[in-house]
């Protein structure tokens, strides 16, 4: 491959080989020692393995709030709790698993596999990859510092006014879900413009758009539907913090204002995001599926096509949330028709991933057996889905426990577990280690039943008529035995996922040591050791194929010549791939933490006065002028090629 | 390993929240007992009941509620602007402004219109009265101050407007409105 | 994985079937929108199950299938025979999907639109005009004759057969109406008038609930519907029309007293007394409905008790504040309700 120029400076090639050349790309890449070196990494893995335990943790707390709902729901007129602290519990379960466990560890994932998948040394824009953890990590502590201190919201995940309005949304309650919600679309839109940036700019040589892993294709996706739904959602929130802290009336009908805005605003973001959780699975699915039959995922084309479908088409189906609204009837048909169609492209893609095991040969270890679970959970929840489609149908079950059975079929079935697959998947990845075989067929077997037995009851519960959302319900309705067998089966399941996570913590510990490529699979993220290296590779892939490492088994190419005495990116051409240019990466700084910290401090300030804006802003200001302060005039570098 | 720190950043962040939870929110409580708070015989200036009220979010919105059912809007406007009865957003006060000189005033009722709502409403609703009527001038702390009320202008949304000709002849006035 | 779904079919099957005969149950064919949306239910319940039992045959077999021995390595898609006739079934596949889904499109929508066709014109239907309230339900049936009008609060009554448009308001968040047996739900919005057709087909005792999240007391928003034969009907709108009884002994005449005069009457109206209070229910008839407090209790003498002695008990965070009644005063209250058949 080509050999870039300039004679003086210290590059990878035939003069600097193996363990010379790792010590220099480790001094130049590897972060600095200590507390320090912690703070201001800007390493996309520290950042992603940060991202995903914080996920879990608040996956752990969202689960403890959902054995508690269960526990208070298991008979009828319990006295467990009251309706005060019901509400805040089920708006803090809700909130907590959509904003702070499921979009943040999908995206984290990305962030960890996607600049392996596609064979570059660091994500683009570390520096905001840094600041998006950092303020991830703000907004999660404050609506749980604030769930702690009774200020926890009870207006649900999906806050409508009024209730969520100034007038019956009393105290801070409501300010702090909205700014909550701008915390994680602030972290959110960062991740996605850099995985959008990564994908298109950085991809190896020869790794065409048609040779990216359907992972790297779904992250393309879901970033760019990040970038789109996000705003509807930004622009929301904001109006409800001006309506409730300066007197504005966007969702006020008194003053002209319309209630109805709010819901149109919050599902044209609220509906892409269960895709957004959804897709990420998917993707998931296609690369566990490829390397345990032994073959590429089959019809690669068709299971692109339909990613991208689902993409499109979720930003049209939103007011099916809305049927019971009285909004003209002629409209529904559309969004009915909308909403079916989504089930076409999940159909391409669920066939052919049986087709890809058909015709392979199927291996069923722990991650197998999560795609397996996940099949069967997710068509059941699409069957579900496809009724919820139905306006006649949907104006009955709307918000009843239906509706709960429904979505947690498709948010745990179709995302949660893959995202386990993924993490048994790639564990050896992350750690460097195996995790536990043995443990990790229980707890999927735990999981999957448990999770059958707290859900499919619920379909029941909702078709007698049961709502959503009440913190209790009378004797005699019938809904007593399928609702005790839900909380039985609550427990069930959070014993099967804290097997999992168990399994985990033992295995990082005592795991068998993994190697490079445990499973034999095809990506570039297997190419490198386990776990990878501060600077992912020594020498740039050079990919051929869709499945580089099985088509080049004995030895994959490699490019040479990026500079090891500073930290240097080679960047592609957007469609095909070829060497285009060489940017240096930045440095690990504090500069991001502290831009994260003023930009918290004054998000969380300006829940209590306006003004917190104007005097917030010197602060954010002067940390990003630091930031962004050049240090020293680059290197004049010719150009390659 | 990085895996790790975040987890002790979060196990302190707990930690700090739950000391900060020691000194707990009292203006978030959803205190829904509507017993009176128990009186305690003082003869200093301030009754202790009053703090209790004034610093509690969902006593003044419940206030903010009765001010518009009992209609005191009807003589002192919604945002307590004044009109055949004074103003109670500034900061003149005929009787005294302290809460329990306005528990009084509206307990007892004063000369000149302002009638006695003793046994018309229970006390404690006439403390969460005065509560939000202190809350009118910004007297109690910011952090539990209501918003404003909707239907601040007592204007009926256009949308409210008869959409069927044949449904004219109903009454489709609202019963909150029926008294401002 | 068709061993673990194949019970499941039954269980569905049986699922919809147990809940015909719930008060408050989407089953129900006890209504004309009801019985069309069961049948539609049934129709989509059949057609998925069937798509789904596909997905599960083609995932048991491609786990299960023989495969010949063949060298342990990668394998050779274009070489291995079965691209092809996958690749004819994928084709095939997104074909039936498409067609099912379209299937399934056309019938909701024509069962949607004939619905819609089959409703009478509101003009010649039963007038009910509905405001909720966090958390009652307020209810006014309008006649032409303004005499006739009737006001109530958390019930129901229809005449069996007769078409009952309703007319639905919000007086502060947004509710959701909805009586699973009779109809779909309607939301009601502040700011916007919504409507709804119930057209009930059978006589019996059915139970709503308001089915949007609004606020604390969510749970314990219910309606009792009551579908009479139409005398029946006619007899309790004319009860209904008429002012309260009058107290009839010392008791209840104290009760009316202390009702009539002090806290009470602030904010509930009774018909025919001073009581004229707007913002809670009307208690006209209030004996004669079959629950208190929007469904939170059943009528009887104690719950009457201790509803008055402590409405933040059964219902924490309602509008009725703590009175602090005198036993005699509980008694005398307690019992003018009661009387208010």
């Amino acid at each position: 491959m080509t050999v870039l120029s300039g004679k003086d400076l210290p590059r990878d090639g035939e003069m600097l080989q193996g363990v010379a050349l790792h010590a220099r790309l480790e001094a130049t890449w590897r972060r600095e020692p200590g507390f320090w070196g912690w703070l201001t990494t800007v390493d996309h893995k520290d950042v992603a393995r940060r991202y995903i335990v914080t996920a879990l943790i608040f996956l752990a707390l969202g689960g403890v709030l959902a054995l508690a709902m269960r526990l208070q729901l298991a008979k009828p007129e319990n006295a467990l709790m009251g309706p005060d602290r019901y509400n805040q519990i089920f708006t803090m379960h809700g909130t907590t698993m959509m904003f702070l466990f499921a979009v943040p560890v999908m995206e984290a994932m990305s962030v960890f596999l996607v600049p392996l998948m596609i064979g570059t040394r660091a994500i683009s824009f570390p520096r905001l990859n840094a600041f998006s953890y950092w303020v991830y990590l703000s907004g999660g502590l404050l609506l749980w510092v604030a769930f702690v201190l009774n200020v926890g919201p009870d207006v649900g995940w999906f806050a409508y006014p009024p209730l969520a309005g100034p007038e019956y949304g009393t105290g801070k309650r409501a300010d702090v879900w909205a700014q909550m919600v701008t915390f994680t679309e602030v972290a959110a839109l960062c991740i996605s413009v850099e995985i959008v940036a990564t994908i298109l700019k950085q991809r190896a040589p020869g790794m065409t758009l048609a040779r990216m892993p359907v992972f790297v294709w779904v992250s393309l996706v879901v970033s760019l539907m990040v970038i789109f739904s996000m705003p509807a959602v930004t622009l929301a929130s904001g109006f409800l913090l001006s309506d409730r802290l300066v007197g504005t009336h966007f969702f006020n009908p008194f003053e002209h204002g319309d209630a109805l805005l709010w819901q149109h605003l919050f599902w044209f973001f609220g509906h892409p995001e269960v895709y957004i959780i959804f897709l990420p699975g998917a993707g998931f699915v296609s690369e566990i599926v490829a390397t345990f039959s032994r073959r590429p995922v089959f019809a690669y084309p068709a299971v692109v096509l339909a990613v991208v479908a689902i993409g499109l088409l979720a930003f049209g189906l939103w007011v099916h949330h809305m049927f019971a609204t009285g909004l003209p009837r002629l409209g529904y048909s559309f969004f009915t028709a909308a909403s079916m169609a989504v089930a076409i492209p999940s159909g391409i893609q669920i066939f052919c991933w049986i087709a890809t095991m058909w015709s392979g040969r199927p291996r069923f270890e722990v991650p197998m057996l999560w795609v397996v679970g996940f099949i069967v959970t997710f068509v059941l929840g699409g069957i579900t889905g496809v009724m919820l489609a139905s306006v006649p149908l949907d104006l009955q079950l709307h918000d009843t426990y239906f509706v709960v059975a429904h979505f947690h079929y498709v948010l745990i079935g179709g995302a949660v577990f893959p995202l386990l697959g993924a993490f048994a998947y790639w564990f050896p990845k992350f750690t460097g280690r195996m995790m536990g075989d043995g443990l990790g067929r229980l707890s999927f077997w735990i999981t999957f039943v448990g999770f059958h037995l707290t859900f499919a009851p619920m379909h029941w519960t909702g078709v007698m008529g049961m709502p959503r959302r009440v913190y209790t319900y009378p004797v005699g309705m019938g809904w007593d035995q399928l609702n005790l067998l839900s909380t039985a089966g609550a427990f069930v399941l959070a014993t099967g996922v804290l097997l999992f996570l168990v399994n985990a913590a033992v295995s990082i510990a005592r795991g068998r040591v993994s190697g490079p490529n445990p499973w034999d699979a095809a990506g570039l993220e297997w190419a490198t050791s386990s776990p990878p290296p501060p600077y992912n590779f020594a020498h740039i892939p050079v990919v051929s194929s869709a499945s580089p490492l099985w088509d080049n088994r004995h030895h994959l190419p490699v490019m040479t010549g990026l500079r090891v005495d500073d930290r240097e990116l080679l960047l592609t051409t957007v469609m095909e791939a070829k060497p285009d240019l060489r940017e240096p990466s930045p440095e690990p700084t504090i500069w991001p933490l502290v831009a994260a910290a003023a930009t918290g401090g004054t998000f969380v300030a300006s829940i209590f006065t306006p003004w917190a804006v104007v005097i917030g802003a010197v602060p954010v200001a002067a940390a990003l002028t630091f930031w962004f302060w050049p240090k020293v005039a680059p290197t004049p570098e010719p150009v390659a090629e | 390993m990085s895996s790790r720190s975040p987890n002790k950043l979060a196990r302190i962040g707990l930690a700090g929240a739950a000391l900060l939870a020691l000194g707990a929110c009292d203006r978030e409580e959803r205190d829904t007992s509507r017993q009176p708070k128990p009186e305690t015989i003082s003869l200093a200036s301030s009754d202790p009941r009053a703090k209790e009220y004034e610093n509690s979010s969902f006593h003044i919105s419940q206030g903010q509620r009765y001010y518009s059912w009992m209609n005191c809007s009807g003589c002192h406007a919604l945002a307590g602007g004044g009109g055949m009865g004074p103003p109670l957003s500034d900061d003149e006060w005929r009787y005294g402004g302290r809460m329990e000189d306005i528990v009084q005033t509206i307990l007892k009722g004063r000369p000149n219109g302002m009638p006695a709502f003793e046994g018309r409403i229970t006390e404690q609703q006439a403390w969460q009265l005065a509560a939000f009527v202190r809350s009118l001038s910004a007297q109690p702390r910011q952090d539990v101050l209501p918003g404003r009320s909707d239907d601040i202008s007592n204007a009926e949304p256009q949308t409210l407007e008869e959409r069927r000709p044949q449904q004219s002849e109903s009454n489709t006035t609202l019963p909150s409105a029926e008294k401002d | 994985m068709r061993r673990r779904l194949l019970p499941l079919l039954p269980l569905l099957l049986v699922g919809s079937a147990c809940s015909v005969d719930g008060i408050q149950s989407v089953g129900g064919r006890d209504g004309q929108g009801g019985a069309a949306i069961a049948d539609l239910f049934g129709i989509f319940l059949v057609a998925t199950l069937l798509f789904a039992a596909v997905v599960a045959a083609f995932l048991g077999a491609a786990a299960l299938r023989r495969r010949g021995r063949r060298a342990d390595g990668i394998e050779d898609p274009e070489g291995s025979g079965t691209e092809r006739p996958l690749k004819t079934g994928l084709i095939v596949w997104i074909a039936a999907v498409a067609i099912g889904l379209f299937g399934l499109t056309l019938a909701s929508h024509l069962t949607d639109r004939s619905m819609a066709r089959a409703l009478p014109d509101p003009a010649s239907a039963l007038r009910i005009e509905i405001v909720a309230n966090q958390w009652w339900w307020d209810v006014r049936y309008h006649f032409r004759d303004p005499s006739r009008d009737v006001r109530t609060a958390n019930e129901l009554h229809l005449p069996a057969g007769v078409p009952a448009h309703v007319t639905l308001k919000s007086n502060d968040v947004i509710h959701s109406f909805w009586v699973p047996n009779l109809a779909g739900k309607q939301d009601l919005i502040p700011g916007r008038i919504t409507d709804l057709m119930l057209i009930p087909r059978k006589t019996g005792v059915y139970r709503g609930q308001c089915a949007e999240f609004c606020g604390m007391q969510h749970a314990h928003m219910a309606l009792d519907v009551t579908v009479e034969p139409r005398e029946a009907f006619e007899r309790w709108r004319a009860h209904n029309a008429a002012p309260a009884v009058p107290p009839t002994n010392a008791l209840t005449r104290a009760g009316y007293d202390y009702f009539t005069t002090r806290e009470c009457s602030t904010c509930h109206a009774i018909a025919g007394t001073p009581a004229s209070g707007q913002v809670a229910p009307d208690l006209t008839h209030f004996a004669s409905r079959r629950s208190i407090a929007a469904g939170t209790l059943p009528m009887s003498r104690g719950h009457i008790y201790a509803w008055i002695a402590d409405p933040q008990g059964p219902k924490p965070g309602n509008a009725m504040p703590y009175i602090g009644l005198e036993a005699d005063e509980l008694h005398a209250v307690a019992a003018y309700l009661e009387s208010l058949k």
